[in-house]
């Protein structure tokens, strides 16, 4: 295959830490990210909506938004093979224009399928300064072998 | 796990709870000029995406990153013949109303997810409600949350993802 970062099962065990990745938020950031997620909802544009309407100090991110924040943290981590099974996330304070995101995360599962892929948990929290911003878990299939391709998986044998 | 409801609904809400409702199919064809800006918006260089020969042997071409499953259920802002902005999650927006709760976050969300989404594929959603809070106070205003899913299939009738959404509606303080 090209030549891709690939992380397989036995290279990390529970415990382990993922990088960490940090961005400094702009109204770009908050804009494009609704705009690509077709979320139109003015609470994510309009600085004077979002202050008089939602009581909040600015434009903040959409959830669609975040979702694929936290996607793009962990397929960084995995390389190309790693295929979402699923995820969940808590919001617990909103992302504004002026924060520095920082996610960061830690594998709390390890599970063989026994057919070359492998399932890894992984909790992820992603921080602003001092503000906890949303928790995560995500359950992410990797192979076991550099043979092993999870996207190759149907039916019966995708149990996410 | 769903939760136990609320007993002082409107009736009208009541009955909402465990139904399907707003079986609808997609306005446009699945396509990958989302999937660059979104991948643009987070900067995100999986060459599962951007390289067709990685997408090839990956997954026999491309697709769609799972995450993204929400944006193609969101409908037009605009379309002839429409007066109101369409609203996407028609559920959420209906609780809002008949709960006299004008204002809404989301709190929490989950997504399990099947076959992956294919440029030209289809899809069919559903929405249900699971369950509705008595009222609670929260730093935001007072309101109540609820619980609600959408469930994604395509033209093949294959499931391709499930959703689930905390919404939280509320006056403010």
């Amino acid at each position: 295959m090209t030549d891709v970062n690939e992380l397989l099962l036995g290279d990390v065990k529970e415990g382990s830490q993922l990088p960490v990745l940090e961005k400094d938020v702009t109204p770009v950031t908050v804009v494009l990210g609704a705009m690509a997620s077709r979320d139109w909802r003015p609470q994510h544009h309009d600085y004077k909506f979002a202050v008089n309407n939602n009581g909040v100090q600015d434009i903040f991110m959409n959830t669609p938004n975040l979702a694929a924040w936290f996607e793009r943290y962990l397929t960084d981590w995995t390389g190309p093979k790693g295929r979402l099974g699923r995820i969940r996330f808590r919001m617990k304070d909103s992302v504004f224009p002026g924060d520095r995101m920082h996610f960061s995360g830690e594998v709390t599962g390890v599970e063989s399928m026994g057919n070359g892929v492998g399932w890894l948990e992984v909790s992820i929290s992603l921080t602003a300064g001092d503000k906890s911003c949303v928790g995560c878990e995500a359950k992410i299939a990797v192979p076991e072998t550099p043979e092993g391709n999870p996207w190759s998986l149907e039916g019966e044998d995708w149990k996410p | 796990m769903t939760a136990q409801s609320a007993e002082d609904l409107p009736e009208e809400v009541q009955s909402w709870i465990g139904q399907e409702r707003y079986t609808e199919q997609t306005t446009f064809p699945i396509e990958m000029g989302y999937v660059y800006t979104t991948l643009s918006a987070t900067e995100n260089g999986n060459p599962l995406y951007w390289d067709e020969k990685v997408a090839e042997e990956l997954t026999g071409g491309p697709i769609t990153l799972p995450t993204m499953v929400s944006a193609w259920f969101r409908p037009h802002h605009w379309s002839p013949g429409r007066t109101e902005p369409a609203v996407p999650l028609q559920l959420h927006f209906d609780l809002k109303d008949r709960l006299d709760l004008p204002e809404a976050v989301m709190s929490d969300n989950s997504i399990i997810f099947g076959k992956p989404i294919r440029p030209g594929d289809v899809l069919t959603t559903t929405q249900i409600l699971y369950s509705v809070s008595p009222l609670k106070k929260t730093k935001l205003g007072t309101g109540r949350f609820w619980e609600f899913g959408v469930k994604i299939t395509n033209q093949h009738g294959e499931l391709c993802a499930e959703e689930r959404y905390t919404g939280y509606g509320y006056n403010r303080s």
